[in-house]
């Protein structure tokens, strides 16, 4: 299958992207890993006028940790998290993330800030950003913005707040503390699939062992990835115990919207991300606990 | 549309040409170049038959534009066999059996390399991992796994450095 006809150009800097896709607005699409954008040119679901290529940019494929955040470069390659010490060590939930991102072949292309921009809701990263409480920066002509991770996607799904002149070059997303812990479960029929469902559980707990923060996300169960506020909310100011993580998972099953597919019925994969958030909080508490 | 004139490197030898900016590296390498070892499968991103390295990547060839590999050192099945012998995972794909219709086996034996390249001696959890965006229709995947493993072996034995796609990788 090949793609519909396009101009292609390559942008060797942020501003060089960023200029392309002031000039060419809505008829542009930013071409990064390309393992989704690239099947979609050739299935002709999507036909851009312009490809504007940012694999040539230097210096956006980072994981730094500094002052209490980790700054992920927009064109970090999955691979990169499944390879790094940092992420495995410091940041669990990331890495289960990574790691269920299609296929090891295509992680060596695929990147973190595609996952995200692409805003598909079959996309892993969006839950865990989501549970996470992280930020994205976009970068357009006047400058740069940082956005919530929420506010970042709409309820529209491959759609985001993104202005057609601005880039996404980085996500931010708070490093550990003390009682803080994290889990990324995904139930998928074949390795590289899309999740039946996924669920993205953060916690924190105060010194009490009181939940002080909770971060719920779900994958595939909606028009958009989905925070399930209500659920997180009911965790707040408690121990995390059976009683309390049921009653958050009967929560997050409530707010989907699954739609009947090949990959099962709407009620069995609403009840599957009531099972799902059980085991990631269990994880997540296990984790903020000190245990692994 | 626009078209291209890229300068690429494969299996050592310098290629280049004009491209659409619209054409598949997969379609470049074949039609154009001829170098057919390379297979389309499935157009999908799913099956890996594609796979080639890109700077030492193993990568799904069709699912990159021709001219996003312009600069960069590429390798492709026909790489792997230096001056008439057979590189030991072509051996051990030969000695294990680990094909039937052959038609995956380009494609398994790249990532079979970029694998290898990274972790010489990789458990057989670590292979079938590494091998899990390579689908197989015929074997069952039993015999691949050995057949990598059996090249792991050789390779550490002979401490042979494998045919390298130049600089870059992980």
């Amino acid at each position: 299958m090949i793609p519909g006809s396009f101009d292609y150009l390559a942008a060797h800097s942020i501003n060089e992207a960023v200029a392309l896709l002031d000039q060419h607005g809505e008829d542009a699409k930013v071409l990064a890993g390309g393992q989704s954008l690239i099947p979609l040119l050739r299935f002709r679901l999507a036909s851009p006028a312009i490809l504007i290529d940012i694999n040539r940019i230097d210096g956006l494929e980072y994981l730094r940790e500094m002052n209490g955040t980790l700054h992920i470069g927009a064109l970090t390659r999955e691979s990169e998290l499944d390879n790094s010490s940092l992420i495995r060590e410091r940041y669990p939930i990331l890495f289960e993330t990574s790691a269920v991102v299609a296929d090891p072949v295509v992680r060596n292309w695929a990147t973190v800030g595609g996952n995200i921009a692409h805003a598909d809701p079959a996309n892993d990263h969006p839950a865990t950003m989501l549970a996470m409480g992280a930020r994205v920066v976009a970068v357009g002509p006047t400058g740069e913005r940082v956005l919530p991770i929420e506010e970042f996607f709409t309820d529209i799904p491959f759609e985001t707040a993104l202005h057609p002149n601005e880039l996404l070059t980085e996500i931010r997303v708070p490093a550990p503390v003390q009682g803080s812990g994290g889990a990324y479960v995904k139930l998928e029929r074949k390795v590289g699939d899309y999740a039946i469902a996924g669920v993205a559980a953060y916690i924190t707990l105060d010194t009490n062992g009181n939940v002080s923060y909770a971060g719920i996300g779900l994958t595939h169960v909606g028009q958009a990835p989905i925070k399930a506020r209500d659920a997180e909310q009911s965790l707040l100011g408690k121990p995390l115990n059976d009683t309390s993580i049921h009653q958050a998972a009967d929560l997050a099953a409530a707010a989907t919207q699954p739609i009947s597919d090949t990959r099962g019925p709407a009620e069995y994969k609403r009840d599957m991300v009531r099972t799902l958030t059980v085991r990631a909080l269990r994880k997540a508490l296990v984790r903020a606990t000190g245990g692994e | 549309m626009s078209t291209h004139h890229i300068s690429v490197t494969i299996n050592g030898a310098s290629y280049e040409g004009d491209v659409d900016s619209r054409t598949l590296l997969v379609h470049w390498i074949r039609d154009t170049l001829r170098l057919t070892g390379t297979h389309i499968g499935c157009d999908t991103t799913s099956c890996g038959a594609c796979t080639i390295l890109v700077d030492g990547k193993s990568t799904k060839s069709c699912t990159m534009f021709a001219v996003q590999a312009d600069g960069r050192q590429l390798m492709t099945v026909e790489g792997l066999e230096q001056n008439g012998k057979l590189h030991p995972l072509q051996e051990g794909f030969h000695e294990e059996h680990a094909l039937q219709c052959g038609y995956c086996t380009p494609g398994m034996m790249m990532t079979g390399l970029a694998l290898l390249q990274r972790n010489p001696n990789p458990t057989e959890h670590e292979i079938r991992v590494g091998i899990s965006g390579n689908l197989c229709r015929c074997t069952g995947y039993v015999n691949i796994v050995k057949a990598i493993q059996y090249a792991a072996e050789k390779m550490q034995a002979t401490e042979e450095v494998p045919v390298s796609a130049g600089q870059g990788g992980e």
